[in-house]
């Protein structure tokens, strides 16, 4: 279990001030001047030290991709672009990063600025986070009041920051797209390549990061790579921020160790599962995108990247979303199902209409409205979507009903049988025996 | 650093410019990849994922209209990376793909108008299942309105988004876009009107399925039964390559053909949309007035009435030729003239001097259509090329939105989809030009383009603008070696023809001004309806056309004359290429080949033309073997050949310009010539801009 003096975020829950002064308190601020003299390569080596992985989703080693951007800075400008686009189903620790601790975050934004010479960045807020916008925005005006950015101020790198409000689409948390919304454009994902570090932001090298990719950074400079890679199993460092919620008796935000057991996790922060233990059905561990586990496999997995994609699902967002036995799986897929048909972004043809094809489809399963046959035809139009698409949307429409009919496919042949049988005798048919 | 890579494609070695696109590489390696996004003149959308491939190693299929071979990777052994563009794996992608475009397609073609010339039905018979999975309602998308000539149906959109990106790149108008997102997606011109874009009718063409069709041509034939005859559109004076679609004795519709040089594979609005006026109107037997009213007549009494008109004194004949005449006619009927002592010709409109110098590089178009794309600088005088050349002025688009093209435009102010630095609006523009910051871009270009329209040579100082203009290109180096950047935009598909066959004023002969102001006792007409024919006095006019229009209206004895779709007849475009159209259906009626009237009527005023076939003409026209003429060979010397022609000093000729502003040659694109102005198609089309054009008192 993580000791409160090894915590990054220490005021997750709004206990203290989020103000600068508080802030500075608490740590944030320090010593900034001094990393960012030791210039880029150093920020980068120590990242790529300290075996921090993108927090967003994708797990993609942070310091290895602050160091695809151009060794120097020709006719066009730098970007750093915070993801806070936060709309995985889920997943929350973005919210309380922006609400109650800014200030790592605005630093960390400048500390990854300096090691990808970039003198602006923009934080693409996700459109319903309002309360964050305005935290973000006092907590960017005291940074301002007190020249730790803007224009020569004293951590002696020029460094702007401006806040960019979403309007609520959930392919805006696609990097690409996320771009195209920031130009002003239509939210539809590019295709790649060209990547966003050759060719990004009004096409000028551009990174893309996680909000608690960024924010971790400062820290991480300051205590040293090897204490931040001290905690989780190798090639899953550092400390992570878990969501949990669903049927755990305290659903929670809390920053943990990567690689805790899932059992310690909710045992130490959730109050248990709702029920006991016995009572879980599966686990969906990385955020609405990601299959879900069955509870066998899950109870005493580590909650880190490596072992949940041995266990095909992913740490994704670690957005961990319980689900006990009077749960109803079909229902609960059904509904992500929705959500992606939903959020589709319409522009290439395998997610436009396979989203929609597989949402119907799962909406009769619920009822038990199908025939046997149609979950091999499910989970063939899953397969169809996936990887065929210019963004990942797709896969994550794909994943979580794969995951579904991969550990829980006798629940839909039982719902599809339990529909049949009253309906057979109510109209008196007589059926033959086939 | 090499220029090429390696790519192992089906088992083939293949070595391919990097710039290509997979696609590419997979077509030169003899693969055919099915698409619908991707076309080779627009932008690269990715978004249909039919033409994916497997690149061995790659953990997903690649949409290989996407992927820039430079960017792709040597296998780990460095040997050359291996893509499959058949087999099961690419096979089942582009299966699913195809299911799902499916899915939500109507099950219409028996009754679409794209059935027969469908890509998604071509590719659904490579790719399709045999039956549908999809048991779910299927998704319908009401249709949008885009005007008289573009027919949606949109729940048949497979949201390629051609449209959208023709519009917004080739057409310049950003007016088709997709609302709404996911399956709710749909293509739409947002205010539901027309394209404001004399190339609207092109998104039918792209359209790889039957959302967008034509409106005019709806439900009228099958592509199947339909005739099909490639050959020149005469709507304006570029020339663009067309296909003439006919059943039985009518035109059916009217398609672009590919011609890189002319019309890459565009054509604008009248030119496809007119085909209905050749069926309207039309003069379809010999007509006399009798007591103040047209009657019909047979050939035999319009030819003896002619002969009485034609016997008046030679200086007091007048023919006057079109914009619309074929070189066939031009010269028989030249020859016929000349035969007669008749000197009192010309082709050119009223106040035009251009032409008559006899150096024929003075009125084309010397740089090209096509040469605007090397060009760097272009200063367009006194013509609107949106309208008046509507595909080339896409081209100039292009030029400037992917070159560096900069563009100065002389003349009356006009939305031309591209930004241009107006230096002014009349002849003191042109005189003050060296003092403007225009003169400069010019001059710094490697190849300046200074282009002449009529708008600012058919008035009384149209040869001292000319040579200004040519002596502007010479100052500006526009005339060098390889490079001759000075030309003329004509807006009459007959016009260069009929200066090449020499149909100017003979020897103090008089020009159409002089012989439309009165004067004359006989004017004949061909085809000659731009004009003002109110100053004919009490003239005998003869009147040799395909319509009833103005000059019909005035006439007196009326020759029906073929049109170009129905005749294989001659025609030299504004950079003078000269083409020829093919007979797609039968003249109508008793109407006959313009030439064909002549020699005729040459028999009944004993002064038969020595030629009996129309090739015979030709091969007069082609002069002797070895001979250099204009109609030999090919007939067509661009660019440098020109050069030497348009070096002359022109220091002072022509005398002083006046600083009047350069009037609108084309006050309505639809309305340009009888053809059109019979066409309902082009009447609805121009109903729609002029009510635009009107304001509106806020509702």
């Amino acid at each position: 279990m993580l000791q409160d003096k090894d915590r990054i975020f220490t005021n997750l829950y709004g206990l203290h001030s989020p103000g600068l002064e508080a802030a500075q308190k608490r740590g944030a601020w320090h010593l900034t001047r001094e990393m960012l003299a030791l210039g880029p390569d150093w920020i980068c080596d120590q990242i790529k030290a300290s075996g921090l992985r993108g927090r967003g989703g994708a797990g993609f080693p942070t310091g290895l991709k602050w160091t695809f951007m151009p060794k120097e800075v020709r006719e066009r400008p730098h970007y750093l672009v915070v993801n806070a686009d936060e709309s995985e189903p889920g997943t929350c620790k973005d919210r309380e990063i922006m609400r109650h601790d800014p200030h790592l975050l605005i630093e960390g934004c400048m500390v990854a600025s300096r090691a990808m010479r970039a003198h602006k960045c923009y934080v693409y807020l996700r459109g319903e986070y309002i309360a964050e916008r305005h935290a973000m925005e006092a907590a960017i005006k005291e940074a301002y009041e007190a020249k730790l950015i803007g224009q020569n101020n004293v951590n002696g790198w020029d460094f702007d920051i401006y806040v960019h409000h979403g309007a609520g689409a959930y392919i805006c948390g696609e990097e690409t797209a996320l771009l195209e919304s920031l130009e002003g454009k239509k939210g539809q994902p590019r295709m790649k390549p060209p990547f966003p570090a050759n060719a990004g932001l009004y096409g000028c090298p551009t990174t893309v990061n996680n909000v608690e990719s960024i924010a971790v950074a400062p820290t991480i400079l300051r205590r040293g790579a090897e204490w931040f890679a001290g905690f989780g199993r190798p090639n899953n460092a550092g400390t992570k921020l878990f969501c949990v919620s669903g049927h755990v008796n305290k659903p929670c935000n809390v920053e943990e160790e990567m690689s805790i057991s899932f059992r310690d996790l909710i045992d130490t922060h959730c109050g248990g599962i709702r029920g006991g233990w016995d009572n879980l059905k599966a686990v969906i561990p990385g955020g609405s995108s990601v299959p879900m586990v069955p509870a066998d496999q899950i109870m005493d997995a580590y909650m880190d990247f490596d072992t949940l994609r041995d266990l095909k699902s992913g740490l994704g967002t670690a957005a961990v979303i319980v689900m006990d036995k009077d749960t109803d799986l079909i229902k609960a897929i059904a509904r992500l199902a929705y959500f992606y048909k939903h959020e589709s972004c319409g522009q290439c043809t395998p997610c436009r209409e396979g989203t929609g094809w597989m949402w119907r489809v799962m909406e009769r399963m619920v009822k038990g409205e199908a025939e046997h046959d149609e979950i091999d035809t499910l989970l063939d139009v899953t397969k169809q979507v996936e990887g065929h698409t210019i963004c990942a949307l797709g896969d994550a429409a794909a994943w979580p009903i794969q995951g579904l009919i991969r550990h829980f496919r006798p629940e839909i042949e039982a719902r599809i049988n339990e529909y049949r049988l009253p309906r057979a005798m109510v109209q008196g048919a007589v059926i033959a025996a086939e | 650093m090499t220029d090429t890579f390696k790519l192992n494609i089906d088992g083939q070695d293949i070595e391919v410019p990097k710039h290509y696109t997979l696609m590419q590489a997979c077509e030169a390696a003899g693969a055919e990849i099915p698409r619908f996004c991707y076309h080779e003149r627009l932008s690269v959308a990715g978004n249909c994922r039919m033409c994916l491939v497997e690149w061995e190693g790659a953990p997903k299929p690649i949409a290989s209209c996407a992927q820039t071979v430079g960017d792709m990777r040597p296998n780990r052994d460095g040997s050359a990376p291996n893509v499959r563009t058949k087999g099961d794996y690419v096979q089942k992608a582009r299966n699913g793909v195809m299911e799902f475009l499916l899915i939500n397609h109507p099950l219409d073609c028996p009754i679409c108008d794209q059935g027969g010339e469908c890509d998604l039905q071509d590719q659904a018979m490579a790719y399709g299942r045999g039956g549908s999975r999809y048991d779910e309602n299927k998704r319908a998308v009401e249709d949008k309105n885009m005007g008289p000539l573009v027919k949606t149906i949109m729940t048949r959109c497979i949201q390629c988004t051609r449209c959208i990106r023709f519009a917004a790149e080739v057409a310049g108008v950003e007016e088709i876009g997709m609302i709404s997102r996911g399956e709710n997606a749909e293509i739409t011109t947002y205010l539901e009107q027309s394209l404001t874009s004399e190339l609207s009718g092109n998104v039918i063409d792209l359209c790889p399925v039957g959302a967008l069709t034509s409106k005019p041509y709806a439900f009228n034939a099958r592509p199947w039964e339909l005739r099909k005859t490639s050959s020149i559109d005469v709507m304006d004076a570029m020339g663009a390559a067309i296909r003439v679609d006919a059943k039985g004795d009518g035109v059916m519709r009217i398609l672009p053909e590919t011609n890189e040089e002319v019309n890459e594979e565009w054509l604008s609005d009248k030119s496809r949309f007119v085909w209905d006026g050749l069926a309207r109107q039309r003069l379809d037997k010999p007509y006399m007035r009798v007591g103040g009213k047209l009657v019909p007549t047979t050939w035999g009494e319009a030819f003896a009435a002619a002969q009485t008109a034609l016997s008046a004194p030679a200086d007091k004949i007048g023919v006057v030729a079109g914009d619309l005449i074929e070189v066939e006619q031009a010269k028989a009927a030249l020859d016929l003239f000349r035969a007669l002592g008749v000197q009192n010709t010309d082709c050119r409109p009223a106040g035009a001097a251009y032409g008559t110098d006899g150096v024929r590089e003075r009125y084309i178009l010397n740089p090209t259509l096509m040469g605007v794309e090397e060009a760097d600088a272009l200063l367009l005088i006194g013509t609107n090329p949106r309208v008046e050349a509507a595909v080339w002025n896409a081209r100039i688009r292009k030029s400037w939105l992917w070159g560096d093209l900069k563009v100065g435009m002389i003349g009356e102010a006009a939305d031309l989809t591209y930004d241009y630095d107006h230096l002014g609006a009349g002849g003191d523009a042109l005189a003050n030009v060296g003092s403007s910051d225009f003169f400069k871009v010019l001059k710094d270009a490697k190849r300046p383009m200074i282009v002449v329209g009529e708008g600012a040579l058919c008035r009384a100082d149209g040869e001292a603008i000319l040579s200004a203009a040519l002596k502007l290109a010479q100052d500006v180096g526009a005339v060098a070696d390889g490079w001759a950047g000075f030309g003329v935009l004509h807006n009459a598909a007959g016009r260069v023809g009929a200066l090449d066959a020499g149909f100017v004023p003979g020897d103090s002969g008089k020009a159409t001004g002089s012989i439309l102001g009165g004067g004359m006792e006989t004017v004949v007409l061909l085809g000659a309806d731009e004009s003002d024919l109110s100053g004919l006095g009490d003239a005998t006019v003869i009147y040799v056309g395909s319509h009833g229009d103005a000059g019909a209206a005035r006439a007196d004895i009326i020759l029906p004359c073929a049109t170009y779709t129905e005749m294989d007849a001659t025609y030299v475009n504004t950079e003078g290429r000269v083409q020829m159209t093919a007979r797609a259906v039968q003249p109508k009626g008793e109407a006959r080949e313009g030439w064909a009237i002549f020699r005729a009527l040459s028999q009944v005023m004993g002064k038969t033309l020595p030629y009996d076939t129309a090739d015979a003409l030709r091969a007069i026209l082609r002069g002797a073997e070895g001979e250099s003429t204009v109609f030999a060979g090919h007939g067509f010397a661009p660019g440098a050949g020109s050069v030497s022609a348009l070096q002359a000093d022109v220091t002072g000729a022509g005398g002083a310009i006046k600083a009047d502003a350069f009037a609108a040659v084309i006050d309505d694109f639809y309305l340009t010539n009888p053809i059109a102005r019979a066409s309902k198609t082009m009447a609805e089309c121009s109903a729609l801009t002029t009510a635009l054009d009107t304001p509106v008192a806020a509702e």
